[in-house]
């Protein structure tokens, strides 16, 4: 029996002139499963997950969502289809408060003429939403919902983020590193709040380079090779080193070792 | 209990701040507030040297005289504020005029008719310049200094070496020149054309997710785009809107010279870059108020006019200018240091 995949991704190539950043990749991912991505850097996994989430487009190769063949030309087209993203550089406007940086691109407007006509905004139905969504889940570390995120400490622009990224996500979250400027208390928050997503259903992918994290929370690791996938396999097949030697190529997986079925 | 470095990062931006921290911040959040100090001051300042700068009439004139620039720098503006520049707005503001008047007095057209030509032509070059920016992806520096000496070319071809009188256009196009009382003060039309622009345009930006794209757009154009704004669409609209508040700019132009020409206003282009800044919008882009242009505009007259109140030569109203610049661009990285 085969479970059919959320988002899958098949021999993606992707150069930036002389530079290959992906070189044949493939991704399969599974409804309810947190599978993190792993590898050196420079391996090709930012360029993997721009290119899902259409933030750059692949020069050639095939992207499904749900079964369909999608093409995104640009962020926003992922963002419509229900995929959310944090990236590695967050992509939040520092002059802008937090709840503005929420709606970003999807602003509310007031109701009736004023938002019909005048093209008004609704700050206080933005704001008021934003604070709920951050409480929901759970993120403490945003205190101020007017505060510029220019203001905020890196912990809390990736909060930020993060925040952005759970609050609309409806068939695929992404999340590129966004543990890297978090302390211990809010990076556990993190790896809570994605385990909560999962648990609502949402397939998640997860970059980091941080080992125990991953081993805590992926369901599935695809180890990220130059441009392609080395493997993927479980944190029950695998251990830490092993998957450190997939990485730098002193250990190679066979085919039947690998964990290429959904494991939930 | 172990507080984690966020917390403790946190917990030390809630401390008392030095002063200067805390004006930096001021500063930050309201960047207004120098050119309006600025603007006090030099008014007592320029009173205390002349009596008659107070007068209603003089104060009068100070405003009429700068509701040119202070129109062409609402458009100028807006592209700033996208990280651009316009180097161009003169030429679209002439060339604009132009339009206007050689369709009324050689095509005898209604006003109405040339006024919305002229409109057109403004906006389309504007449009031109956005195109540039955008599809072609040239630095806004290098495509308006280039269409700049274009819509020059194409100014001083159409005019065919001649002004146009205001008696020589239909009453539509100088009606901006028309002056009336407001209390002890004279405005013109003019003034009350580029106070509505002044208007319309702040509410846009404070109240309209385009404003709201316009700021993150010129803040980080590459994490404005990641997060699903269209920026390139709103680079586009900027210099498009632009372009019609150039030829808007035109037709205040025409009431206040009372002509069509192809010399006047030419200094409009360095002159509204010069308003927008010490009106503390930063050349960085994403940051300023546009109000702060029209207090630039009016700071900059009320130099002018009070120097030569106080007798000095006109050269020390362009070394007074000089210092404003410099001095605004000064306080405008001091406080961007602050939120590095
Ligand atoms: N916009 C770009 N222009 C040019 N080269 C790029 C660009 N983006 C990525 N690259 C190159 O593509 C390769 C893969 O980069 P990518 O960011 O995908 O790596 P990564 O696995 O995410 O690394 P890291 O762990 O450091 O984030 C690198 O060699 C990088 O230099
Ligand atoms: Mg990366």
């Amino acid at each position: 029996m085969s479970v059919a995949p959320a988002l899958t991704a098949t021999n993606l190539f992707k150069t930036y002139g002389s530079v290959v950043a992906l070189n044949g990749a493939d991704l399969q991912l599974y409804p309810g499963e947190v599978l993190a991505v792993v590898g050196d850097n420079g391996a090709g996994k930012s360029t993997l997950i721009k290119c899902i989430s259409g933030a750059e487009v692949p020069d050639s190769g095939e992207i499904t969502l749900a079964g369909d063949v999608v093409k995104f030309h640009r962020p926003q087209d992922g963002r419509h289809a229900g995929i959310e993203t944090v990236y590695q550089t967050l992509a939040v406007a520092p002059a802008l408060d937090i709840a503005a940086n929420l709606y970003l691109g999807r602003e509310l407007r007031k109701p009736g003429p004023l938002g019909s006509i005048f093209r008004m905004l609704d700050n206080g139905a933005m704001k008021r939403e934003s604070k709920s969504h951050i409480a929901d889940l759970g993120i403490s570390t945003i205190q101020n919902i007017g505060q510029a995120v220019e203001t905020l400490s890196g912990g809390q622009r990736q909060a930020v983020a993060v925040a952005r990224a759970a609050t609309f996500s409806s068939k695929v979250i992404i999340l590129d590193e966004p543990t890297a400027a978090l302390g211990v208390r809010e990076s556990n928050q993190v790896l809570k709040l994605i385990e909560r997503l999962r648990d609502r259903g949402l397939p998640v992918i997860l970059i980091s380079h941080n080992m125990p994290q991953v081993f805590e929370v992926a369901d599935r690791i695809q180890v990220q090779r130059l441009g392609k996938r080395a493997g993927v396999v479980t944190p029950k097949t695998h251990q830490m080193n092993e998957v450190v030697a997939i990485m730098t190529g002193a250990l190679k997986v066979e085919e039947k070792d690998q964990t290429l079925q959904p494991v939930r | 209990m172990s507080l984690s470095a966020a917390e403790v990062e946190f917990q030390s931006n809630k401390g008392p701040e030095p002063l200067k921290e805390r004006l930096q911040a001021k500063l930050h959040q309201y960047p207004s507030i120098s050119p309006v100090m600025v603007l006090l001051i030099s008014g007592a300042v320029f009173w205390i040297l002349n009596p008659n700068f107070k007068d209603p009439f003089n104060l009068s004139l100070v405003v009429q005289q700068v509701a040119v620039v202070g129109a062409v720098a609402v458009g100028q503006t807006i592209i700033i504020l996208t990280a651009g520049i316009d180097l161009s707005c003169g030429a679209i503001a002439v060339f604009a005029s132009m339009v206007m008047g050689r369709t009324a007095f050689a095509n005898h057209l209604p006003g109405w008719q040339s006024l919305i030509i002229g409109l057109l032509v403004g906006t389309a070059a504007g449009a031109f310049n956005g195109f540039l920016v955008t599809k072609i992806k040239l630095p806004p520096f290098i495509v308006t200094l280039g269409t700049f000496n274009i819509f020059n070319a194409l100014t001083l071809l159409y005019a065919t070496g001649r002004d146009i009188q205001a008696s020589e256009m239909n009453s539509t196009l100088v009606w901006m020149g028309t002056t009336f009382k407001a209390g002890r003060f004279q405005i013109t039309l003019g003034v009350i054309l580029m106070l509505l622009m002044y208007l319309v345009l702040s509410y846009a930006l404070r109240f309209t997710a385009w404003g709201r794209h316009v700021y993150a757009t010129g803040d980080d154009v590459e994490a404005a785009r990641l997060a699903g704004i269209e920026t390139k669409r709103v680079i586009f609209s900027v210099y498009m809107v632009a372009g019609l508040i150039f030829a808007l700019a035109a037709w205040i132009l025409i009431g206040r010279t009372g002509a069509a020409s192809a010399i006047n206003g030419i200094d409009l282009n360095l002159d509204s870059i010069t308003a927008v800044v010490i009106g503390g919008t930063s050349l960085f882009g994403g940051r300023g108020r546009i109000i702060g242009s029209f207090y630039g505009a009016v700071i900059v007259g009320v130099f002018r006019d009070g120097l030569t109140l106080a007798g000095l030569p006109p050269y020390y109203q362009s070394l007074a200018v000089g210092i404003l610049v410099i001095t605004a661009v000064t306080i405008d990285q001091w406080i961007r240091k602050a939120n590095k």
